[in-house]
């Protein structure tokens, strides 16, 4: 993802999303961060929600991978962007994918259509065979 | 194996959720439940839900399944103190909980549980007489 030159990154944190437990850390994490550049309650619940869906996925459908976690400075906004990548199948046919009810699995299909209205920016990379990288971002 | 506790109070079950759950936790304490209504002959489960500070689809799922289940099994559930945010993103993500009895807090979960017993109570003196 490209950042705009007045963007700068004043933290970095990663994890690794392996197992179940994995997404309970991911959520704490986030959690964290949020408090840290005083989000408020609802906004903190939006981004540690978002995490849980998009963790959990990369988990089940993408069979695990790693958290990125970006404090961001912007002029006078600050705001937190986080990357979910994994090494997983990739998604064929991502419009299908972001439809709400849609799921390849068992899920209720609303994890990724469900996220993307829980933040600010929201991109999918996705190639098969290699992966698929997903970054969110919530502005204060 | 770790477990959220169900306590037996009556004909009542109680539950509070007082972990952050991870998705196997969720599983199990749907099935606990499910096998406690069903051993019990309990008729209301109370799920206290004031110590998530987060719903995903993946517990609201399981919110709505055990109350279907239960509805199943003869008994009826009411899920309370969901947290304001909670609410918010659970509806703004595409989740509205269709078909599960909430109430504000405990207090009155109970009470629309007792009413809820208390209706089908009289309804089955109506149907003796």
């Amino acid at each position: 993802m490209t950042l705009n030159g007045d963007v700068s990154i004043t933290k970095t944190e990663s994890l690794p999303l392996r197992t179940e437990h994995d997404v309970v850390l991911a959520r704490q994490v986030v959690r964290r961060l949020t408090q840290e550049i005083s989000f408020g309650l609802v906004d903190q619940t939006k981004l540690v929600t978002a995490t849980s869906e998009l963790a959990r996925n990369a988990i089940i459908y993408g069979l695990g991978g790693t958290l990125t976690c970006e404090l961001l400075v912007d002029g006078t906004r600050k705001g937190l962007r986080l990357q979910f990548i994994d090494h997983g199948p990739g998604i064929a046919d991502v419009e299908l994918a972001m439809k709400d009810g849609w799921t390849s699995g068992q899920g209720m299909g609303l994890g990724l259509s469900g996220s993307k209205r829980l933040v600010h920016d929201f991109q999918i990379a996705t190639v098969p065979g290699q992966g698929t990288t997903i970054t969110i971002a919530r502005w204060k | 194996m770790e477990r959220i506790p169900i306590l037996r109070m009556g004909d009542l079950l109680l539950v509070t959720v007082q972990v952050d759950m991870h998705d196997r936790l969720a599983m199990t304490l749907q099935e606990d439940l499910t096998e406690q209504v069903q051993r019990t002959g309990a008729k209301g489960v109370l799920i206290d839900i004031s110590a998530l500070d987060m719903v995903d689809s993946f517990i609201g799922r399981m919110i709505s399944n055990l109350s279907s289940m239960s509805r199943i099994l003869d008994a009826h559930t009411v899920v309370v103190g969901m947290r304001p945010a909670v609410a918010i993103t659970l509806v703004e993500l595409g989740l509205s909980l269709q078909g599960v009895e909430t109430a504000l807090d405990v207090d009155r979960g109970m009470k629309l549980l007792r009413g809820r017993l208390g209706d089908a109570e009289r309804r089955r003196l109506d149907h003796e007489d």
